[in-house]
């Protein structure tokens, strides 16, 4: 059998930030992940629907605009309202450490700010997705 | 009934896109639920798309799948990308120049990685073009990579083949390998707003004229301009066109059976290979032939003639 | 550069040193590492002396301040006649929020004003648009029309400060806005003064804030050069940047080529147009990141001089003021730390130092905060006070260029000169700068040193103090900015009242105009002019351009 770790790297609302989403997609890509990195300007509908078509395991956002709060929360209430119970949900970026607890409350499993080692999120996602 | 094969037959997505893993990861479920789909298409018209990176593939596929969204039909499309053959994993960023086809119900766009097949396609897709066809789709666009000669494995899957090709990308037609040219059925030169358009379909035509001779279709050419939706609804009528003279010709289904032997192929080339090297008990066996290759104890020949002898037995 | 006997004589006394003195010492107390590289990995020797510099010669590769090349500073006296201009960019909530820091900062010495916009006003999207929902003010200030600007200045001279506007895809519109409300306050437009970054290309290359496709939007920027000669000559109507090229990653000498190749683009294009080099160029600027390797920040500097006049002469240009290139510099916020924050203030005094040495025009030292939040009321007046420091304390502003002759700084200097046309080459080869975005050339290359940089990093090969070494476990002490939540919601109900009460008539013809107008080719200008004084919003008047300009996707390139 020849199971991959799909991951989606998108980047919710107006934020044009995109140096680290594209590091972490290849970090990711060189840890043998297969990374679907949608880009710029995603709507929470348009994550979400890439990840029911692309059967993905994770969702990875990344936001340094501030919206953390609304655009993150939007993802995972409408993961929610999908059903898709088993897509776990981490976020990046510039997320201050007072929001984080609110952030996890809402579904996102692992906040990964600045300074974060690259091989920390790809260890996260291999324990959470082999559960 | 509510498995998996049925609500792909109603056309539910996240089943489509299980079964659409499922077939990748080469689960045994998967066999078990595309047999009983495989009944339910032929309907789906497949086309291919390759051409090298920076022709306009993901904005002519994107702008084409909106022609084929106003006239009312379902549309799937596969891009494939290439697999790292050092870490096994691959960056998927085709659906970039789609993302507002993502909350389109009648489109379903699926990234495939190449996962260690050469030629250009994955070893899945003539599942996932299964797939998508007995959930409804009417038109399946394949994209592939398509940068030199061996990546060539689409014309196997496709009814209808594109090769892209820009104008002043450096390379004069001429030296575009050999491999990739002979397998387009219509040509299209996109980004027909640069300079050095009427060079490079000049000098596809007389390519044409010279490998079409006595045949009775000459591959057409075809000028767009992707990103402003120019050229874009001849180049379906040039599809539908391929597609009558196919059916008229009574290639339309020499062209499928090749196909369903090609995806035979693929499935035996894979059972055999995950028998002979995943399989605990064989795969000893064969780990322990390899070794003796490499200190020259055996020759790869008699060690393949004693694997296919066990095999074959 | 030197006198050919006392060179030969002195290569070979070096010859010398480095075999008894410098390997038999290495021998004893090897070097801490094998190669000691800059950010540009460029190898860096252990000592640098006439030999190297001795293929330059001073009056054609160095010169003096003042006249071409103008490497050692564009005017003769520099920080002895003038200092730099101390412009702190900031922004963030409502008008009103940001009125007031502009009021404190300006009250602290700051010298220029410098505005930052929130995500939905970069995009010329309102406040109450669909996909702005969660950005109000989130990092800059929301302006979504011509009463939000009048807020934003209320009580503030602008007759007598300039202010740096940091808006690029709908920059037209937004310095519409600040004319016209200029003119509304009685203050001619031909004395107000400041810079609008209005820089697209490297908006398609590292910034992302783009809204349309690269013809119209060059097409719009032209514009702006034609109006602001004609009717703004005090403004700077572009500031090319190569800040955002660096922050998204790229090494130094990218960071200088790529910018200095997107400005010779403009100039070609205005040039199509038909306007006269000397007539525009003088209110070019540039900007520039400051970033951690010191020397080679200065030398940066000082090549990015040196090779803009050359291009501007080779072009055509005939004035002095359209040869020397003026710059502002911000220090590098992504060298800053999360980790252990007040540490960056440290970080940032040294970067500062480096763009005052390279002779920048105008700098905005960065806030210990800023991998945290926007910069708090604290942090912001303490980065403005390491300014003022280095101004009056440190005795570097006392002569031009003090680093100018050492043979280090001479050395890369000329290297990064060098490095630089090599790219000129890469990109000519491409086809050009726009074929060259659109195949990806630079966000290839930006995302290779991005990627290599992290991996140094995380392989523990380049350290950062408190992130791979001298970590520490500890809660952030320092106050961090909070935005007032009802602001959204206020900046929202403003809108429908402007909508509402303004002359509906007028603003829909004005906007009806710019339509048909922006479909031929005249210049925009005069028309955003109306419609913004008609109070059509940054939303409407750009709505009605994506209309017709259409908007620009980017390929994916990692």
């Amino acid at each position: 059998m020849d199971q991959k770790i799909r991951v989606l790297v998108a980047k919710p609302g107006l934020d044009g930030h995109d140096r680290g989403a594209k590091i972490v997609a290849r970090a990711l890509r060189d840890a043998g992940m297969e990374v679907v990195y949608t880009g710029l300007h995603q709507t929470a509908e348009m994550i979400v629907e890439t990840a029911i078509q692309e059967d993905v395991n994770v969702i990875g956002l990344s936001l340094l605009s501030g919206a953390h709060m609304t655009l993150f929360k939007d993802v995972t209430k409408l993961l929610k309202e999908k059903g898709l119970d088993d897509v776990i949900v981490i976020g990046g970026g510039i997320i201050p450490e007072e929001d984080v607890s609110d952030l996890k409350k809402a579904g996102v499993c692992g906040v990964f700010g600045p300074g974060t080692h690259c091989d920390d999120i790809v260890e996260f996602i291999r324990k959470k997705v082999k559960k | 009934m509510n498995d998996i094969a049925t609500k792909v037959l109603n056309g539910d997505q996240r089943s489509i896109a299980k079964l659409i893993t499922l077939a990748e990861n080469g689960s045994p479920q998967a066999a078990i639920e595309m047999k009983k789909i495989h009944s339910k298409t032929g309907k789906a018209y497949v086309i291919g798309i390759t051409g090298v990176m920076g022709s306009g593939k993901s904005t002519l596929i994107y702008e084409l799948t909106k022609e084929y969204r106003q006239k009312g039909l379902k549309v799937g499309i596969i891009a494939i990308d290439p697999t790292s053959p050092f870490s096994g994993g691959a960056l998927l960023g085709d659906r970039i120049r789609m993302m507002d086809l993502a909350t389109d119900n009648g489109v379903f766009i699926r990234s495939m990685g190449t996962r260690g097949m050469l030629g250009g396609l994955a070893s899945a897709v003539y599942d996932v073009v299964e797939i998508l066809d007995a959930s409804g789709k009417d038109i399946i666009l394949v994209e592939t990579v398509g940068v030199g000669q061996a990546e060539v494995d689409v014309i196997k899957i496709a009814d209808t083949t594109l090769v892209v090709l820009v104008p002043g990308l450096g390379d004069s037609i001429q030296t575009i390998k050999a491999g990739i040219m002979e397998i387009a059925d219509i040509y299209i030169v996109n980004k027909a707003d640069r300079s050095g358009v009427e060079q490079a379909v000049a000098e596809l035509q007389s390519l044409i004229d010279i490998s079409c001779s006595g045949k009775d279709r000459k591959t057409p050419v075809l000028t767009t301009i992707a990103k402003e939706n120019k050229g874009i609804v001849e180049l379906r009528k040039e599809i539908e066109n391929h597609e009558r003279y196919l059916k008229k010709s009574k290639m339309f289904d020499v062209k499928r059976r090749k196909r369903y032997e090609s995806e035979l192929v693929e499935i035996i080339r894979k059972r055999l290979m995950n028998f002979i090297f995943d399989e605990s008990t064989f795969k000893e066996k064969v780990e322990r032939l390899i070794d003796q290759i490499s200190k020259k104890e055996v020759d790869p020949y008699t060690a393949a003639d004693e694997i296919l002898g066990k095999i074959l037995k | 550069m030197y006198d050919k006997k006392e060179l030969d004589d002195f290569k070979k006394k070096k010859e010398e040193w480095e075999k008894e003195c410098y390997l038999q010492h290495v021998k004893k107390h090897s070097e801490r590492m094998k190669e000691f590289t800059n950010l540009s990995n460029v190898n860096i020797d252990s000592i640098y002396t006439p030999e190297d510099i001795s293929h330059l010669s001073y009056d054609k590769h160095i010169g003096l301040p003042g006249i071409y090349p103008f490497l050692r500073g564009i005017h003769p006296t520099m920080y002895r006649g003038r200092l730099w201009t101390m412009r702190q960019f900031s922004g963030f909530g409502s008008a009103e929020e940001t009125n007031k820091r502009y009021k404190y900062l300006l009250e602290h010495g700051e010298t220029g004003l410098s505005v930052a916009f929130d995500y939905p006003t970069l995009y010329g999207y309102d406040t109450d648009h669909p996909l702005s929902r969660g950005e109000f003010g989130k990092c800059g200030v929301a302006i979504s029309s011509l009463k939000d600007m009048e807020i934003l200045f209320n009580g503030i001279p602008i007759d007598e400060v300039t202010t740096s506007m940091t808006i690029n895809g709908p920059a037209a519109i937004v310095w519409a806005f600040y004319i016209a409300n200029a003119e509304n306050r009685g203050i001619n437009k031909k004395i107000i003064g400041g810079t609008i970054q209005n820089d697209i290309l490297k908006e398609y290359i590292a910034q992302k804030s783009f809204i349309f496709p690269p013809e119209p939007s060059m097409r719009l920027i032209v514009d702006t050069f034609e109006y602001g000669f004609k009717e703004v000559p005090r403004w700077n109507t572009i500031s090319i940047s190569g800040y955002h090229i660096r922050e998204a990653g790229s090494t130094a000498i990218q960071e200088l080529a790529f910018t200095l190749g997107d400005g010779v683009e403009y100039v070609k294009w205005a040039i199509k147009r038909g306007l006269k080099i000397d007539d525009f160029a003088p209110r070019l600027s540039f900007f520039f990141n400051a970033h951690n390797d010191f020397f080679e920040e200065i030398a940066k500097y000082r090549a990015a001089r040196r090779i803009w006049s050359q291009e501007m002469k080779k072009l055509g240009a005939k004035k002095d003021r359209s040869l020397y290139m003026r710059f502002h510099t911000q220090t590098a916020g992504c060298s800053l730390t999360a980790q252990q924050p007040e540490i960056n203030i440290a970080r940032v005094t040294m970067q500062a130092l480096a763009a005052v040495l390279g002779g920048t025009q105008s700098l905005h030292t960065n806030s210990m905060d800023e991998a945290l939040a926007l910069p708090s009321e604290k942090a912001a007046r303490i980065a403005l006070r390491t300014q003022q420091i280095i101004a009056e304390e440190s005795g570097v502003t006392n002569t031009v260029d003090p680093l100018g002759g050492s043979y280090y700084i001479e050395w890369l200097t000329d290297k990064m000169v060098e490095e630089t046309y090599r790219y000129f080459d890469r990109v000519e080869k491409l086809g050009g700068v726009i074929p060259a975005i659109e195949k990806g050339f630079y966000q290839r290359e930006i995302a290779e040193s991005a990627y290599k940089y992290q991996k140094e990093i995380d392989d523990n090969e380049r350290f950062m103090v408190g992130v791979n070494k001298y970590k520490m476990d500890e809660p952030i002490e320092i106050p961090i900015l909070k935005m007032d939540e009802e602001g959204e919601q206020r900046q929202i109900n403003r809108l429908k009242k402007l909508r509402k009460n303004r002359n509906n008539s007028k603003a829909d013809r004005n906007l009806e105009n710019l339509r048909k107008a922006a479909k031929g080719n005249e210049n925009l200008m005069p028309i955003i002019l109306d419609c913004v004084h008609s109070y059509a919003t940054l939303g409407e008047t750009c709505g009605v351009l994506r209309e017709v300009f259409g908007e620009y996707t980017e390929p994916a390139i990692y």
